[in-house]
């Protein structure tokens, strides 16, 4: 049984002289949900692109599955990652079923494994992208592409989801689409990271932040107190908040 | 008309990653090779000066893809320089090396501008053998190529090896062009990989069927170019890559025309705010 999904240790990840992520070690254990806070250009981003292997880092140690990152051997297989969206633009057009379908390819499965369009379908179902299969992705709206990615990262039941920015550019009624699925991943038993630049719907499904500032871990806890719409008035208040939650003030000023 | 099928195929993988004029730097980078193949048949004494031309190009145009894959993967130039570079740099050395090995002048323009007439039987055999292999591996690994191609960023993030896959796709790219070389020439070349990509794109959902139908315009193109090279005499490659233009123009013309028709009630376009709703 493993005791962490996804660990940092230690790590620092810098472009030519500047240091992205400074000395960051986090722990993310099955079955939580993560939030990683900052500001633009805190490093957050960063930080989950190198715990994935996707930037070298200088100095620290991660692993995935008690494997190391990167190595040939790290099950990334078991990674469902959305990255923002601005990365996934090809120059050609793709069906939201092609894109979906290249979510369960991996280092070892690099053709299409039986059933596999059956499972595509039903990923865009579980996203209200049914009848879209067909349809150019770039033909679509930016909440309907984000949520293609999501349904391209699902479809492969990760035990790990990663979303980077899930919410940036998605319309408040999408935003309880994007909250509905993470609640149905961790319901699952996965763990998720999230980065985040503010909670929005998801908030009540934190169990626990990061803030990043400039690199460094500021605050590594539970997550902040509700903010925005979590905090209007008539909105239901059905989990419970931790009693040793730090001023809000300062994690506002953290998050914000 | 074998390259006709196989350049598409290729294409469509380079305007995904949005290095259409992959295919005309090395081009340009394989005249270079020509001119190295002729001065080495010369120095060599071979009875036919042009036998390397073909293995020279084969030779540079390789390299050249290698370097502007390498350059592009360390991320220090941006893609279009690193293409401008090789379109000069090739294009340049060609000329220079040409002038110096004192080349004849018939090779350098059927190298450039392709001459079906002069191709034997046995490099006939040759390229249609290449192009069913390019083909093949471009159909057979189209899923991972795909992955690889229109998000690198979720597929390294996936394990798919993103990086190596991209520089196979600009291996085959530079055996395609020397198989082109001699039907359509090297300035030319690129045309015959892009522009049946470019119509099939106008009408196409998908990646796959934007492939395939490439392919057949691009083979069906290069039937028609050949097939009237044997009647008039006029240069294959041109006839080809304009045949093809036209084409292009026509399915443009013809598309925006139904497209105007469509805007009538009832079109399937892009979904209502309230069909998103309720569909979420």
């Amino acid at each position: 049984m493993t005791s962490t999904v996804l660990a940092a240790a230690g790590v620092t990840v810098g472009f030519g002289a500047t240091i992205a992520v400074r000395d960051v070690s986090i722990d993310v254990h099955p079955h939580q949900t993560v939030a990683i806070f900052g500001a633009n250009g805190s490093g957050k981003s960063t930080l989950v692109r190198a715990m994935l292997g996707l930037v070298p880092i200088q100095s620290g140690t991660i692993s995935l599955f008690d494997t190391p990152v990167p190595s040939r051997h790290a099950p990334l297989e078991r990674v469902g990652y959305v990255p923002q969206r601005t990365t996934a633009q090809g120059g050609l057009a793709a069906s939201a079923g092609e894109v979906v379908e290249a979510g369960l390819l991996s280092r070892t499965t690099r053709n299409l494994p039986v059933g596999g369009k059956d499972k595509a379908r039903a990923a865009l179902e579980a996203m209200g992208l049914a009848d879209r299969y067909d349809f150019p992705v770039g033909a679509l709206s930016g909440g309907q592409q984000q949520r293609v990615l999501i349904a391209r990262a699902l479809v492969r039941d990760p035990d790990i989801l990663v979303m980077d920015e899930p919410l940036a550019g998605v319309d408040a009624d999408h935003q309880v689409v994007v909250a509905d699925v993470v609640r149905a991943a961790h319901d699952r038993g996965a763990a998720v990271v999230l980065v985040l630049h503010e909670a929005g719907p998801l908030a009540p499904l934190l169990e626990r932040a990061v803030v990043l500032d400039r690199g460094c871990v500021t605050h590594d806890g539970a997550p902040p107190a509700a903010v925005g719409a979590h905090a209007m008035p008539g909105h239901d208040h059905v989990h419970p908040h931790a009693d040793h939650a730090p001023e809000p003030s300062d994690l506002q000023r953290g998050v914000l | 008309m074998a390259v006709g099928l196989a350049g598409p195929a290729v294409g469509a993988y380079l305007v995904q990653r949005r290095i259409s004029l992959l295919g005309d730097g090395i081009g340009h980078v394989a005249l270079t090779g020509v001119a190295l193949g002729t001065m080495a048949g010369t120095a060599l004494g071979l009875a036919n000066q042009d036998a390397l031309a073909v293995p020279g190009a084969m030779f540079t145009a390789l390299v050249g893809a290698l370097i502007v894959d390498r350059m592009q993967s360390r991320g220090r130039v941006a893609a279009d320089v690193a293409l401008a570079l090789m379109f000069y740099g090739g294009a340049a050395a060609g000329v220079v090396l040409f002038d110096i090995g004192g080349g004849d002048h018939e090779t350098f323009e059927a190298a450039l501008f392709g001459s079906l007439g002069d191709i034997s039987t046995a490099t006939a055999i040759a390229t249609a053998i290449g192009a069913a292999i390019v083909i093949a591996l471009a159909f057979g690994f189209r899923r991972i190529l795909f992955a690889a191609t229109h998000d690198p960023e979720f597929a390294r993030a996936s394990g798919i090896p993103a990086g190596a896959l991209t520089t196979w796709l600009s291996v085959a790219a530079a055996v395609v062009i020397t198989l082109a070389m001699q039907a359509v020439g090297l300035v030319l070349v690129g045309g015959l990989m892009i522009v049946p990509v470019a119509i099939a794109q106008l009408h196409a959902g998908s990646f796959v069927t934007t492939m395939r139908r490439a392919c057949l315009y691009g083979g069906g193109v290069a039937a028609v170019g050949a097939a009237l090279t044997i009647h008039w005499d006029i240069e294959s490659g041109g006839l080809i890559v304009v045949g093809a233009v036209l084409l292009y123009a026509t399915v443009a013309l013809v598309k925006s025309r139904t497209s105007a028709r469509r805007l009538a009630p009832g079109a399937p376009d892009r979904p209502t705010i309230e069909q998103e709703r309720s569909a979420a």
